[in-house]
């Protein structure tokens, strides 16, 4: 009886829910798709050809008198070191000039990773609901969960490869103080916290793939990760803020740029860099490790 | 008023802050943070709006320490204030009377992430609406998409992880035709604040050059926001997206999200590239004539839908035209209409979707006909759902009615256009009454009069089957099976049924209904009833101040 009841139940459902889709016939629907194919390559085309002929009539690319050539790039580049202290003009603009986009952008990242989060994270029922609850989930959902308890065994341990172990022994050190470097020195040379953490992470997704999730949990798990997370987003608002409020209401920000090349220059670039690479590294490590077992 | 000025600064960092702070967060704890946060920045968006109304002019605010053209900088102005005051209105009372939906659509644990996602699309369209600087604009466009995308995909069925990919898919495109402009329009003037490309665009026409360029920047960048929009040729994503998510994003969804992108045009429009050029283009005869298409196929497709949930989203497909009129016909007072009607429709709406979640439990999509009788049972939120109804078809008292006044009002004294902008204003009028007064009859129907027999009982436990295979397909993994319809997976899921079946008898069951009736419910859909009838009895100031912002906008 309950089984006839769950099938009319899915059925009237689905009804109901793409009703307004009335049925066409195959046979229109056919000619309706071509005539959609024709379409959609004649708008491509069409576009092409729009595009073009708007891109032959701009201004040609590296005209001195181009309108971008104008005092907004030429104060970037003649002021750029001595009001941001950083050498890297790059990293003085998206970390100074225009910083509020930046971070936006890092706000990019964060709102992506939370939508994979709650794409690809797989959680037991939650423990918060009341006993009897749990009692009656645990009796509906017990085929599911062996299903995930299988799924966790299975965990993906990589074999023994001998080679993969011992090639990333010596690779390793090398990526994470190469990481280090590129995040540490973002207002110096090229690079910065984007591609340093983008390093870090590949180091430590190459780690997990050589000796697999007991022996990178002991310093990578989820409660790490969210606490860097946590820190480095929560660093990077407040000295932002920071700085926002007394650059918009004329207050001496105090920070010091120090010297242009050293390490410890240029105010707060070097600390934002600094929370970037880790919120990056962190965020392609749990990308990888969601993706593999569905948990960080 | 010195100290007022950092408010925009301060709610748009707020919602960012408390977007961290919730990934700690558990459910209950992330939820009430984010109803303070949100309550917040409410407080300071009035206090600005209160003030920039008093001294009538706008400001400009340093984000950094280095003026415009080489930092970033927002602007306020009475608009901006009430734009904010609106979306954060709206986002607060969806959260506040949506509290049980969220905790029944969403897998416990990943109730924080959320919340999460609703801060950040707060402060990406505080950021969008207050932004001097058409690329922060691309970048809050951003965000907003993705974030809308995670919105959809939260409910974890099927139906809403397809539906969050096309909406991704089809929104991406939106952002990438803008982007293209923001760039050809960089190339041509060389900056991208906005008062900057508005000299150097007038510089430009009045020297003729560049004018196929100019042309199609003002095309690609009101497509983009078109097709994010939702407007008519790119609406097919709305019904899904509205009908298949949870109620709290549908609400935020059609009240907000879309809303912020229309107003992020507006400024393209009159603030960016100016009016001259932009009458110039010819493309407001686009925007009225999509607008005019938009109202009555909109309307047509509702009429046809027999889904409940869908049938409101499609209604959200003309009120997008009736906006993308008022915008088209490009007169001050088509303008004013054109956002006031963005007020009146979001409030509308998001009330519409909220009170009606009680009778379709929680963000089932239920059939129209299921609708009958049941104003008897939930009268509260019945008699709220008419009130929406009617202020939606344009019923004097409500917002609606201001709105489409000021619509047909601005109209006139446009030659040709005036009458295609009445006719589709009392044809489009019609068709809304017709769906919208269908369903608030369908809830009043007497009970004697409906064909009984055992057709309620039965919807009851179809009600319960859904709900509890709800539950069970709350995960991606089981929904993949359940999808597959695989014999044995049947199989397994009517024995858990048998289970839950064996463990409870029929009252425990009818518990295991949502049950949206909670005093948050009440306040949250009463306080949106009291904010439309604002709307139509003081629409005086709010008029006065939309046309005072739209003043100071140049």
């Amino acid at each position: 009886m309950n089984k006839n009841k769950k099938i009319n139940s899915v059925k009237p459902r689905s009804k109901n829910t793409s009703g307004g889709n009335s049925p066409i016939p195959s046979g229109v629907a056919k000619k309706l798709r071509s005539v959609y194919r024709v379409a959609a390559a004649v708008m491509i085309v069409l576009m092409f050809v729009l595009l073009a002929t708007a891109m032959l009539g701009m201004p040609e690319i590296g005209d001195k008198n181009n309108p971008d050539n104008n005092e907004v790039a030429r104060r970037y580049i003649e002021n750029g070191l001595d009001e941001t202290g950083a050498v890297n003009i790059v990293s003085g603009m998206i970390l100074d000039y225009r910083a509020f986009d930046t971070f936006g952008e890092s706000c990019v990242l964060f709102v992506a990773t939370i939508c994979v989060t709650i794409m690809l994270r797989i959680d037991g029922r939650g423990g918060e609901g009341d006993d009897e609850e749990a009692e009656s989930d645990k009796k509906a959902f017990g085929i599911r969960q062996s299903a995930f308890a299988k799924l966790d065994s299975r965990n993906f341990e990589p074999e023994n490869d001998t080679i993969l172990k011992k090639s990333s022994l010596i690779v390793f050190p090398i990526i994470m103080v190469f990481g280090v470097y590129v995040i540490l020195n973002g207002h110096i040379s090229p690079g910065g916290g984007f591609s340093g953490g983008a390093i870090l992470g590949a180091g430590f997704v190459l780690f997990l793939s050589a000796f697999g999730f007991n022996k990178t949990e002991r310093f990578m798990n989820a409660n790490t990760v969210r606490i860097i997370t946590l820190i480095a987003l929560l660093v990077y608002c407040l000295s932002k803020c920071y700085s926002f409020f007394t650059g918009a209401n004329h207050l001496e920000s105090g920070i010091p740029l120090g010297t242009p090349g050293a390490i410890l220059s240029s105010g707060l670039i070097l600390v934002l860099n600094i929370c970037v690479g880790m919120v990056v590294a962190c965020t392609m490590y749990s990308f990888y490790a969601l993706v593999r077992r569905g948990r960080i | 008023m010195e100290f007022v000025r950092n408010f925009p600064f301060f709610s748009i960092m707020l919602c960012m802050f408390c977007a961290i702070i919730c990934s700690v967060l558990r459910r209950k704890a992330a939820q009430y943070f984010t109803m303070i946060v949100l309550l917040a920045v409410m407080a300071l968006s009035g206090v600005l709006l209160y003030f920039t109304y008093k001294t009538g002019g706008s400001f400009v605010y340093y984000m950094g320490h280095f003026p415009a053209p080489w930092g970033n900088e927002i602007r306020g102005g009475c608009l901006e204030a009430i734009f904010a005051y609106f979306i954060s209105t709206v986002a607060f009372l969806s959260v506040l009377a949506g509290g049980k939906a969220i905790e029944y659509d969403i897998e416990d644990k990943k109730e924080n992430l959320f919340f999460i996602l609703v801060c950040l699309m707060t402060s990406s369209l505080l950021a969008m609406c207050y932004t001097n600087d058409l690329f922060t604009g691309y970048v809050f466009i951003e965000i907003n998409t993705i974030a809308g995308c995670g919105l959809i995909m939260v409910r974890q069925i099927g139906k809403s992880i397809v539906t969050a990919i096309r909406y991704m898919v089809i929104s991406m495109l939106g952002s990438g035709l803008f982007l293209i402009g923001v760039t050809l329009l960089y190339t041509l003037t060389g900056h991208l604040l906005m008062s900057n490309i508005q000299e150097s665009v007038a510089a430009l026409s009045g020297n003729g050059d560049y004018g196929m360029q100019l042309t199609i920047v003002i095309g690609l960048m009101t497509v983009g926001i078109a097709i994010k929009a939702g407007l008519f040729p790119f609406h097919l994503w709305i019904p899904d997206a509205y009908g298949q998510s949870n109620v709290v994003s549908s609400s935020l969804l059609s009240s907000t999200v879309s809303k912020g992108y229309i107003f992020l045009l507006i400024k393209v429009y009159f603030r960016t590239i100016g009016l001259d050029a932009i009458e110039n283009s010819g493309v407001l005869y686009v925007c009225f004539s999509l607008g005019i298409v938009a109202m009555i196929l909109g309307s047509v497709l509702a009429l046809h839908e027999k889904s409940f949930r869908r049938m409101i989203a499609f209604s959200s497909i003309a009120q997008i035209g009736y906006i993308f009129m008022g915008i088209g016909i490009g007169t001050k007072e088509a303008v004013t209409a054109a956002i006031f009607h963005i007020f009146a429709h979001g409030l509308t709406k998001s009330l519409l979707f909220l009170s009606s979640s009680e009778f379709t439990e929680g963000s089932h999509s239920k059939s129209i006909d299921q609708l009958k009788g049941l104003g008897h049972k939930y009268r509260y939120s019945a008699l709220c759902y008419s009130i929406g109804a009617f202020s939606i078809v344009g019923f004097p008292l409500l917002g609606g009615f201001i709105s489409k006044l000021l619509l047909g009002g601005a109209a006139i004294g446009h030659g040709p256009m005036q009458w295609i902008a009445l006719l589709a204003l009392a044809i489009s009028t019609i068709l809304n009454a017709v769906y919208f007064l269908r369903t608030v009859v369908y809830l009043y129907i007497p009970k004697e009069h409906i064909a009984e027999t055992d057709d309620t009982a039965e919807l009851k436990d179809l009600a319960i089957g859904n709900n509890i295979s709800g539950r069970n397909i709350k995960n991606t993994f089981k929904k993949h099976i359940a999808e597959n319809k695989d014999a044995d997976t049947l199989d397994i899921e009517t024995s858990n049924n048998k289970n839950i079946h064996a463990g409870h008898d029929k009252e425990e069951m009818l518990n295991l209904l949502p049950g949206m009736h909670c005093p948050r419910f009440v306040i949250g859909i009463t306080a949106l009833v009291i904010l439309n009838f604002v709307l139509g009895l003081c629409s005086g100031p709010i008029i006065d101040i939309i046309k005072q912002g739209l003043d100071v906008f140049d």
